[in-house]
């Protein structure tokens, strides 16, 4: 097998920057300017305006019997249609803070060489999906924000309460010794809502050539996502569970992929 | 909603289509008990207790604990950072805003600006007057320490109110033969905002904000009262 060339990985700087700078707006004010944004990843106030709500969580308060105000659910369309037409998992490599917290994990089992596995199914997080979207209903409340991580880090981080980080550590704990990836690969049922939101997302990573792809998916954090590509049964991505996270590109920079929004999807290249 | 198979291989001697109906009973069961574990988890959360007061506007418990979107937008939008979200163990669900009046009183903003920011109707828009608030009530609970009661002249609890005169008053009562002034709050008025509780002198306050249905009586017979026994 020829070497592969490792160049610089953009797409995770790139990543990074924007995560980290989304959670430093939610906790700091800039000088000159005051608050950049208000409240948390559950409905939010960008520049005293623009209103953004997690439609996930709204979903929750719709099914518990609630008629939402018209800025939380204006906020929740606005949010839910982006994340509809480009990809909705997207939140969770590019926004959600959880996934800087299991990306630690995947690192740090990699530097440690932790072996141990279990494999949980890819489709247990639709379940738990299923089952909070129940439970919000038959208990006429928001069920899954009892024990969401994502917010859970957010009012830690934010307003200093931590009697909920054990959940969190029980969840790093989880990815880093137990399950590769476990987290949000198989059990986050906000990533599998994103991932049933975003199934049409039109932004996608796609192949524009040929290329030794080997690399790019041992790098995926969802690899069956590459694997019509791979296989030259498709051109494009089309897997709602992509997170358009770049890791495919930045493994392997030769591998012909690319990301890139396609309106349409053109016809399959013919294998060379 | 559940996708595709995962294991493709058929087991020999099982039809298809019976492993397909496996599948989907497999599913639809683990569904059912992660619900049911849920639900479970729901009701071992503790309700909100007493001393936890919700902003103004608040709606009722039960609609308040399902409509809140746990976003903290009111809690940011308090100039006087009384609010909080509820942690992990605070008895109120999680990430809902509360106060607690001895620590820090709602101060009754005319402008409201916590109903404002609320995106999600928890706080109601409605609510446009302060005064018309109801986030509790005072009660008297102490009687044998307020020192009013016990015929001294203290009164902060009806001098810090900014519903003065009309939510407390010192009321004239004779007891034991001797006028006392007696702090008397009127249910009507009291928003619950708890600068009496936060003001009173005494180092457990002799006067608190109570839930509204646990601070006051309602007139009628109790089943299981004189009228209920044989
Ligand atoms: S009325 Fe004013 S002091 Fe009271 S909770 Fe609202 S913002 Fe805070
Ligand atoms: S602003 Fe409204 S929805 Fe948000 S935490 Fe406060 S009460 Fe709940
Ligand atoms: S809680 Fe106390 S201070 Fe507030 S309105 Fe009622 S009587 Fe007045």
């Amino acid at each position: 097998m020829k070497a592969m060339r490792r160049r610089f990985p953009y797409w995770l700087l790139a990543r990074r920057s924007v995560q980290l700078a989304v959670l430093a707006a939610f906790m700091y004010e800039l000088p000159g300017l005051g608050r950049v944004v208000t409240g948390n990843l559950a409905s939010s106030t960008w520049f005293g305006q623009l209103q953004l709500t997690d439609p996930f969580v709204a979903l929750q308060a719709l099914l518990a019997g609630q008629a939402l105000g018209a800025a939380a659910l204006i906020g929740a369309l606005v949010v839910a249609v982006a994340y509809a037409a480009l990809g909705g998992r997207i939140y969770c490599a590019w926004i959600c803070p959880i996934n800087l917290l299991t990306d630690l994990a995947h690192w740090l089992r990699t530097r440690l060489g932790v072996r141990r596995h279990v494999p949980v199914s890819r489709h247990v997080r639709y379940g738990v999906l299923a089952a909070a979207v129940c439970a919000s209903a038959a208990g006429s409340t928001l069920a899954w924000e009892i024990v969401n991580p994502i917010t859970l880090l957010q009012r830690e981080l934010m307003f200093g309460v931590s009697s909920g980080s054990w959940l969190l550590v029980v969840l790093f704990l989880f990815d880093l010794l137990y399950s590769r990836r476990g987290w949000c690969g198989h059990l986050c049922p906000v990533g599998a809502f994103y991932a049933l939101l975003g199934r049409f997302g039109r932004l996608q990573v796609g192949a524009s050539g040929m290329g030794e792809r080997s690399a790019s998916v041992r790098a995926c954090p969802e690899p069956q996502v590459l694997a019509p590509i791979v296989s030259g049964q498709a051109e494009a991505v089309r897997s709602g569970e992509c997170m358009r996270c770049g890791a495919c590109m930045d493994a392997n920079p030769s591998a012909g992929l690319g990301m890139r929004v396609r309106i349409v999807a053109r016809p399959r290249i013919p294998p060379a | 909603m559940v996708p595709p198979p995962t294991d493709p291989v058929p087991a020999p001697g099982v039809s298809p289509r019976r492993q397909a109906f496996r599948r989907v009973a497999r599913a639809l069961g683990g569904v059912m008990i992660a619900t049911l574990a849920a639900r479970g988890l729901l009701g071992a959360r503790p309700a909100r207790a007493a001393h936890m007061l919700r902003p103004p506007g608040a709606l009722p418990d039960a609609d308040f604990d399902a409509r809140c979107i746990r976003c903290g937008l009111c809690v940011q939008g308090c100039p006087f950072d009384i609010l909080k979200l509820a942690d992990w163990d605070d008895p109120a669900p999680i990430g809902t805003p509360f106060f607690v009046a001895r620590q820090d009183p709602c101060r009754m903003c005319a402008d409201l600006p916590c109903v404002r920011a609320c995106p999600s109707g928890a706080l109601d828009p409605l609510l446009v007057d302060v005064r018309e608030a109801d986030m509790g009530v005072a009660v008297l609970v102490g009687h044998e320490s307020c020192l009013n009661y016990k015929g001294l002249s203290c009164g902060v609890c009806v001098r810090v109110c900014p519903v003065r005169g009309e939510a407390i008053a010192l009321r004239e009562i004779v007891r034991n033969g001797a006028v006392i002034r007696v702090p008397t709050v009127n249910t009507d008025q009291c928003t619950g905002c708890g600068s009496c509780e936060k003001h009173c002198v005494l180092s457990h306050a002799a006067i608190r904000v109570l839930p509204r249905a646990l601070g006051i009586g309602r007139s009628g017979a109790n089943a299981a009262g004189r009228g209920g026994v044989r």
